[in-house]
């Protein structure tokens, strides 16, 4: 099976990013109420992370690491989040209002998001070069996406269904995710 | 009840940060797959915690409410740098296990929920004591899940071995789906307790 393939399998299903790693699982339990929410959130959150480690790995390899600089990571990454979220705003704002109604909402929260920030850490960690990290950003923000609408519709079946009176309201949602990551947990033969 | 207590006491149930109003989500379930990692996950966030709501409060008035978040951003990451940098040289097992988590704490919304909700308002001391009930209401849920999950996950508390020999492993546990299960047993039981709680308060209010 060619790298590549295997990254994005990896990064869409085995290692899922909510499900099997539980990074972002406050947009997870948050932005799930309906499914229109969950896909706005889910595709906002995919653009950005795409964009994100774009940058920040040109940053790391063709700055930081030949300076000595790499323990000012964290603090760069996070600075440059927050830039690329504002300019993505103001971008959407002005030359694509109709897409900027339908995620323009969810931006500002993106800054804190975990998934992106883990996801500029992880290229990194790794060893990725340009091609790889772009296929496992966009591996890992399709996982995100999968998670929140999986999640988002079974929400809906809780609703009409008899909840235990002492898991009713949040604990519920945990063990329905409990059971996704039970069936997420068959993916790992996928890939030998 | 006077203003520094109930500050304090708080974060510990009432507005537990993990369990209530669950924020900061990500690390809970990730680290505590044995209590070493949720003791260290605890230790590293209480600190950036405690010194990002003291460094905040201190300088809040002189901070311009326009950019704000930035400057927090800007604290918090200086402080989790700092975590990671002595995490990195002290306890290099625990840093290796705990992995990108630890970078992570800067954009733990607890950090982030409290500077911007309490600490840019209020008093360095009331900061701090609100910092120090968070970090115990998060750390009992946090090292209570890692309990848990170690001792049927693997046997052992701290690596040391609990259950009989006879006692064949639950791997179900130590795994993510026995991580978002406990964490669910651990919010219904935040959720009685927190009704528990208030009842006293409101019996006690209506004796006095």
């Amino acid at each position: 099976m060619p790298v590549l393939l295997k990254i994005l399998i990896a990064s869409l299903l085995i290692n899922n990013i909510v499900i099997m790693r539980f990074i972002a699982l406050c947009p997870y339990i948050g932005m799930t109420t309906d499914v229109k929410q969950s896909i706005g959130m889910g595709i906002a959150v995919s653009f950005v992370m795409v964009l994100a480690s774009t940058v920040t790995w040109c940053l790391y390899s063709f700055v930081l690491a030949p300076l000595g600089l790499e323990f000012l990571q964290i603090l760069i990454f996070i600075l440059i989040i927050a830039s690329l979220v504002q300019l993505v705003e103001f971008y959407l704002k002005k030359s694509a209002p109709a897409l900027y109604m339908a995620m323009g909402i969810y931006l500002p929260l993106i800054t804190t998001n975990c998934a992106i920030l883990a996801v500029t850490f992880d290229t990194i960690s790794s060893g990725y070069n340009f091609i790889e990290s772009i296929v496992y950003s966009l591996g890992t923000a399709a996982g995100f996406l999968l998670a929140m609408v999986l999640l988002a519709g079974l929400r809906q079946r809780i609703r009409s269904s008899a909840v235990p009176q002492f898991l009713k309201g949040n604990p519920i949602l945990f063990v329905l995710s409990s059971l996704i990551a039970t069936a997420f947990m068959g993916f790992a033969g996928l890939i030998k | 009840m006077n203003k520094a207590l109930s500050v304090f006491l708080r974060g510990i149930v009432i507005e537990n940060p993990l369990a209530i109003i669950m924020i900061g989500l990500c690390s809970s379930i990730a680290v505590t797959t044995s209590v070493a990692n949720g003791i260290g996950m605890t230790a590293g966030m209480v600190f950036v915690l405690l010194c990002s709501e003291l460094i905040i409060s201190l300088f809040r008035k002189v901070i311009p409410g326009n950019i704000r978040m930035p400057i927090f951003i800007v604290v918090i990451a200086a402080f989790t740098t700092m975590v990671d940098i002595i995490m990195k040289a002290y306890f290099p097992d625990l840093s290796k296990a705990m992995g990108v988590f630890i970078p992570l704490i800067v954009v733990n919304c607890i950090i982030m929920g409290r500077v911007e909700a309490f600490a840019s308002r209020e008093k360095p001391v009331y900061a701090v004591l609100d910092s120090i009930g968070m970090g115990i209401g998060y750390a009992w849920v946090l090292i209570g899940m890692s309990l848990v999950r170690e001792l049927l996950g693997n046997g052992t508390i701290l690596g040391f071995q609990i259950m009989p020999a006879g006692y064949q492993p639950v791997l179900f546990f130590i795994l993510p789906p026995g991580g978002f299960l406990v964490f669910s047993l651990f919010i219904a039981l935040n959720i009685a307790l927190r009704k528990l709680w208030l009842r006293h308060e409101a019996s006690r209010k209506g004796g006095a």
